[in-house]
């Protein structure tokens, strides 16, 4: 379970390109909850997926994960409990390393880190179960470096990294926003079955209205630092992508050119 | 060149190595431009010859210098981490300072090592000759070193090292202090400098405050040279290209010496050594013509 409680945090404080970027949000997302996060630019999608991971402290407010007040923890800390992918393919993982060696950098995220040998029969045995179940082939692959893999690739072996060990939340900025539509649908696939098979909490930031309407179970717009739509359930059902866009609309003020843009 | 002049050549080469494969872990691994090198260099010799000439012995003086060059290390890394301090900024205000300790620890500005026993004299005694004592010893050392090394950075802990310079936010992200990895990557590398310098004094047969001067090129000349030489994606080649590297490079100014057609001197070895590198940076990687030569000949 993750709670935001009265979360406040205003960039370039007492400058003249001050900004508030989360103006008191109060968010509590129930363990097992896949959540779908929208909201033009700047209306603090990703410094709200910041503040959650650590890169970001908070002016004011808390962070809880599982009742634990995380708030204080560095990144390097709170990513025993917390696993992210971020938008760029590049990001997540290191270039010059095999798959293989990724995994193992991984794994040591809710492990203890080896003293001896990272690169162990163990791990590579379970390198393999979880990349077959990708269905790409890249269990055949675990020693090719991870320049050779395309974007999407790339994405799908960050999304079993995050996934690899025991973690409680999952965090996904628009991590398929980088991706052709082919790859970016392949790679949502994975995330509904993997994010499906774990039963992990997750909040996933998106541009697309589809894709924030076709997964996960609830879904929050964000607007100047504020939630200022919270549909699940039933409610959520019935909303199509154009009534989303509606409200969008309406909440923005300006009638978007680009709304084709936003609908893919 | 006559083998006098050769020997000379791979046992320098040898023991400057040490510190190709200190500022490999610090430039290419953990992507920190070190020069602390600079001071740690010296600053080894200075301990080593300080505790040799108080009758300590040679072994231990040695390892005295490692753990000198670690806490030269550790210094950079806190002015860094703690002071916030631009990273080549901090290892420069390190070894800076260290010219002045080297001072201090030395008493004068040089140490002569002739009338002690080296590590060198040790192993003459198991029945080396007396000329290639340092060859031999130099090369148990520097594979040893680049064998721990390469085990090193195949560890958990290595490769958290590694991600900690290929990628921080990755490694952050997943649990990697980042900052903890530089200090013991610095405190390594500087503890192999450290090594380096002792082992050079006593074959030098002088410890000297000055000995530290133009290290850090010279380290870069082997691992930017020795990598697009011989380029390799394995870490084993990488560290061995290092060191390979930096006999090449005694070896190559050696040859580059003793041709009287060049009419280069001693004295020019520094802007020999500077071209060298100039060029190597200029032609990063596998675009340097070199490299393609060495995969046609295969």
């Amino acid at each position: 379970m993750i709670r935001i409680a009265g979360v406040d945090l205003t960039f370039n404080k007492g400058t003249a390109l001050e900004s508030r970027a989360l103006n008191g949000i109060d968010l509590t997302v129930p363990s097992g909850q896949f959540v779908t996060v929208i909201g033009s630019n700047g209306a603090g999608k990703s410094t709200l997926l910041n503040i959650i991971a650590g890169e970001l402290a908070p002016d004011h407010g808390q962070v809880l994960v599982d009742g634990l007040d995380v708030t204080a923890w560095p990144v390097h800390r709170r990513s025993a409990v917390v696993a992210r992918m971020f938008q760029d393919p590049r990001a997540g993982i290191c270039e010059t390393m095999s798959i293989l060696e990724n995994i193992a950098i991984a794994c040591a995220r809710t492990s203890p880190r080896k003293a001896g040998r990272a690169i162990t029969p163990e791990l590579r045995s379970l390198a393999v179960d979880r990349l077959a179940a990708l269905g790409l082939g890249l269990e055949r692959r675990l020693d090719d470096r991870v320049a050779l893999l395309s974007g999407g690739q790339r994405q799908a072996l960050c999304l079993v990294m995050a996934t690899l060990g025991p973690t409680k939340v999952l965090l996904l900025d628009e991590h398929t926003a980088a991706l052709d539509p082919g790859a970016a649908d392949l790679v949502m696939r994975l995330t509904d079955q993997i994010v499906n098979a774990s039963a992990i909490t997750s909040i996933m930031v998106t541009h697309s209205m589809r894709q924030a309407l076709e997964h996960g179970s609830r879904t929050i717009m964000l607007h100047q630092g504020r939630v200022v739509l919270d549909i699940s359930g039933t409610e959520r059902a019935g909303v199509t992508i154009e009534d989303l866009m509606q409200l969008f609309r309406r909440r923005e003020g300006v009638d978007l050119a680009d709304d084709q843009l936003l609908l893919t | 060149m006559s083998l006098y002049a050769f020997i000379g050549a791979l046992e320098t080469g040898l023991a400057f190595g040490l510190v190709a494969l200190g500022s490999y872990l610090t430039f290419r691994v953990l992507d920190f431009p070190d020069l602390t090198v600079e001071g740690s260099f010296p600053l080894g010799a200075a301990v080593a010859a300080r505790l040799m000439v108080a009758g300590v012995d040679a072994w231990t003086a040695a390892a005295a210098a490692i753990v000198a060059g670690a806490i030269a290390g550790l210094a950079t890394a806190f002015l860094n981490l703690k002071l916030r301090i631009l990273h080549i900024l901090a290892s420069i205000l390190t070894a800076i300072a260290l010219y002045s300790i080297n001072l201090r620890i030395m008493d004068r500005p040089n140490i002569g090592l002739l009338n002690v026993t080296t590590v060198y004299d040790y192993v003459e005694k198991l029945g080396v000759r007396s000329f290639y004592a340092p060859l031999v010893l130099l090369a148990v050392v520097v594979v040893i070193c680049k064998l721990l090394v390469d085990w090193f950075l195949r560890t958990g802990y290595g490769l958290a090292l590694r991600a900690a310079g290929a990628n921080p936010r990755m490694a952050r992200a997943n649990g990697i202090n980042v900052g903890r990895m530089i200090v013991v990557g610095l405190a390594i590398a500087n503890g192999l400098t450290g090594l380096s310098g002792a082992l050079f004094a006593m074959m030098l047969g002088a410890a000297d405050v000055s000995m530290g001067i133009g290290v850090i090129v010279v380290a870069l000349a082997s691992v930017i040279g020795g990598t697009a030489l011989m380029p390799s994606r394995s870490i084993a080649g990488q560290t061995l290209a290092c060191v390979l590297g930096s006999i090449l490079y005694r070896v190559a100014i050696a040859l580059a010496l003793s041709s009287g057609a060049l009419g280069l001197t001693a004295s020019d070895v520094n802007v020999v050594t500077a071209v060298l590198v100039a060029i190597a940076l200029f032609a990063p990687g596998r675009r340097l013509p070199l490299p393609r030569l060495f995969r046609a000949a295969k």
